[in-house]
């Protein structure tokens, strides 16, 4: 077994007291997307087990603070993503209604009624859709570097990190120096089949090994903020973000509790950052606006 | 004299490239014979990106150039690296205007080859392999202007184009015209470098008292069975599609299918042979050659166009 694979705690190369090093209007506005991409998971959710979805949904319940923490450090990209990406929509900025839309297969979704919830895009925030082949985002997304030479993110899991391409794709960026941010939502699952009984690599030591800059961390959002601030600076480079998918891998199903409750432990740094009451309210407001804008939606015929 | 069908690639490319802020992508470009001489001496400022030998990586590469809006050019050098290339090429670029309304729009040279002993590497062409899918038209240009026609094309549109290339078109420098006579006994539909088998094995049928019409076909997919087509299958009774890939579940019985039910007359196919080549030149499985191709048509027009399907495999078929 690979003792770094077996790397998985909700401390996983944290930085001391790193929430610290932003502005308290940044916190407030980065739990402000927290809480509302998880409620409107929860509301996918809701609606999927009323029978509203005759589609496999993939939610991203446990990892939604992942994007948000990017898009609040890095914007003004092209965006390539894969299934469980609702969230990556939405902290992006992307109309929340248009993906409404698209998980009722109506017309007036994000993809038309074409992509469910694997294949959302949106052209208004760069945003391409994922073609259902797991992890060719990534080569597409280092061609659109190529082309756009504009900054531009990827997205990836832990999984589709094996599909052989990958290889090629990291290398064919630090090669030819292009601003691309690898990002891979390690969630240790490949469906249900754990990562050390895949493979005995990480993705880190194949970036590093390539000469890319790597880093291996938990899913703290400030601490992702911080290392993508970073990164951002000396792209290519691959940020592998430790975290725990709180559902099943495609449904709504739900297998026990996760290793860790990352957004109780968010919580508790708003508290520790002196903005607990804060969160409470945001909290509070964000699941109400967010409940209240799937009323609306599903009331549309 | 006219050019050839390299140096026609190759201005258009350097053109595309100045021009058009095109991008051109392939592995090994820039070396040895530059692709057959159609690849222009520029660098890759100017818009020439040598790749790795990813090739999975460097066709989700290419797809991702084009929604960046760079129309790029990637040339895939051995057609039968398809097999490798087609995943993101009919899983991405063919399906985005359809899902997402984002065009994707990658000009895909694939070129065949045969001969010299490249035996089952990678040779033959696969243009089949992606005419199953939607999303991606498929021609196959033997000519300078057929070649500008595909280019022209794909400028106009904002789908990719599979560009069915072979290396024998490269030194072409003439335009094919379709052969009518209304005496004729059989049409003949060629693809790709069967064109030029079958108009020699037309030649020698002709000093046995067999008269072959032959119209060529560059557009695979979508095909269009047209009026000349029907007209002298309607006279012939008899037609028989040739093609340099493979026959068994090919382009060839399928545009043949297409032409039989649009004319009424058995139509016939022929591609290279259901086994694998083998570098021995005896053991080779090229593009239908004069010969095959004579053979065939003799057995068909003799045998009164009875044979059973799959007969004209060769072979022990």
């Amino acid at each position: 077994m690979n003792y770094e694979l077996e790397q998985r705690t909700p401390t996983f190369g944290l930085i001391s007291d790193v929430a610290n090093t932003f502005s308290k209007d940044y916190s407030l506005k980065l739990f402000t997307q927290i809480c509302f991409n998880r409620f409107f998971e929860f509301e996918v959710k809701k609606a999927y087990d009323r029978g509203l979805m005759k589609l496999p949904i993939y939610l991203s319940v446990g990892q939604e603070h992942i994007p948000a923490a990017i898009a609040s450090v890095f914007s003004d990209c092209l965006i390539f993503a894969q299934h469980r990406a609702h969230s990556v929509y939405l902290s992006f900025g992307g109309d929340p209604r248009q993906l409404i839309d698209e998980l009722l297969g109506r017309p007036t979704g994000c993809a038309r009624g074409m992509g469910g919830s694997a294949s959302i895009h949106s052209p208004q925030i760069g945003m391409f859709g994922h073609s259902g082949l797991m992890g060719d985002q990534v080569p597409i997304a280092v061609g659109a570097a190529l082309g756009a030479n504009k900054p531009v993110l990827t997205v990836m899991g832990d999984a589709s990190a094996e599909e052989d391409y990958i290889y090629g794709a990291l290398g064919f960026a630090v090669t030819k120096k292009l601003p691309v941010l690898f990002v891979c939502e390690d969630n240790d699952l490949s469906i249900l089949t754990r990562t050390p009984v895949r493979r005995s690599w990480t993705l880190c030591g194949l970036a590093q090994g390539l000469g890319l800059p790597a880093v291996d961390i938990t899913d703290d959002p400030w601490l992702i903020a911080h290392h993508v601030k970073q990164f951002s600076l000396q792209l290519p480079a691959v940020i592998n973000i430790r975290t725990c998918r709180g559902l099943w891998h495609a449904g709504s199903g739900c297998d026990g509790p996760p290793e860790w409750d990352r957004f109780t432990l968010i919580k508790d740094t708003m508290k520790t950052l002196g903005l607990g009451q804060d969160a409470l309210a945001i909290e509070s407001d964000t699941e109400r606006t967010v409940q209240n804008l799937w009323a609306e939606q599903l009331r549309k015929s | 004299m006219g050019r050839t069908v390299a140096e026609v690639i190759r201005d258009t490319t350097r053109n595309h490239l100045t021009h058009n802020h095109g991008l051109f992508l392939g592995q090994c470009v820039t070396a040895v014979g530059w692709i057959g001489g159609t690849v222009p001496d520029m660098s890759e400022a100017e818009g020439i990106v040598e790749l790795s030998l990813a090739d999975v990586t460097n066709a989700g590469i290419a797809v991702g150039a084009a929604l960046a809006g760079r129309r790029p050019i990637y040339t895939v050098r051995y057609q039968g690296f398809m097999w490798y290339n087609a995943a993101p090429i009919v899983n991405y670029a063919a399906k985005s205007k359809d899902v997402w309304g984002v065009p994707c729009p990658v000009f895909l040279r694939a070129i065949a080859m045969e001969g010299n002993g490249i035996g089952p590497v990678a040779s033959a062409s696969q243009h089949g392999l992606i005419m199953r899918m939607p999303g991606m038209p498929v021609c196959a240009p033997m000519s300078p202007n057929e070649w500008t026609e595909a280019w022209n094309w794909f400028m106009r549109h904002d789908d990719p184009l599979y560009v069915s290339e072979h290396r024998r078109s490269f030194t072409i420098d003439y335009e094919f015209e379709n052969h009518i006579e209304p005496e004729a006994d059989i049409t003949l539909f060629p693809i790709s470098a069967a064109r030029l088998n079958a108009v020699e094995a037309a030649k020698t049928l002709r000093q046995e008292g067999i008269i072959c019409n032959i119209q060529h076909l560059m557009w695979l997919k979508p095909f269009t069975v047209t009026d000349e087509m029907r007209g002298s299958l309607s006279r012939t009774k008899l037609g028989l599609v040739i093609d340099s890939d493979f026959e068994v579940g090919g382009p060839s019985r399928s545009m043949a299918y297409d032409l039989m039910h649009q004319s009424g007359a058995p139509v016939f196919a022929l591609g290279l042979e259901d086994r694998s080549a083998g570098v021995a030149e005896s053991l080779d499985n090229p593009t239908p050659t004069p010969e095959r191709i004579v053979q065939v048509v003799r057995n068909l027009i003799r045998n009164g166009q009875r044979l059973a399907v799959g007969a004209t495999r060769g072979g022990d078929q």
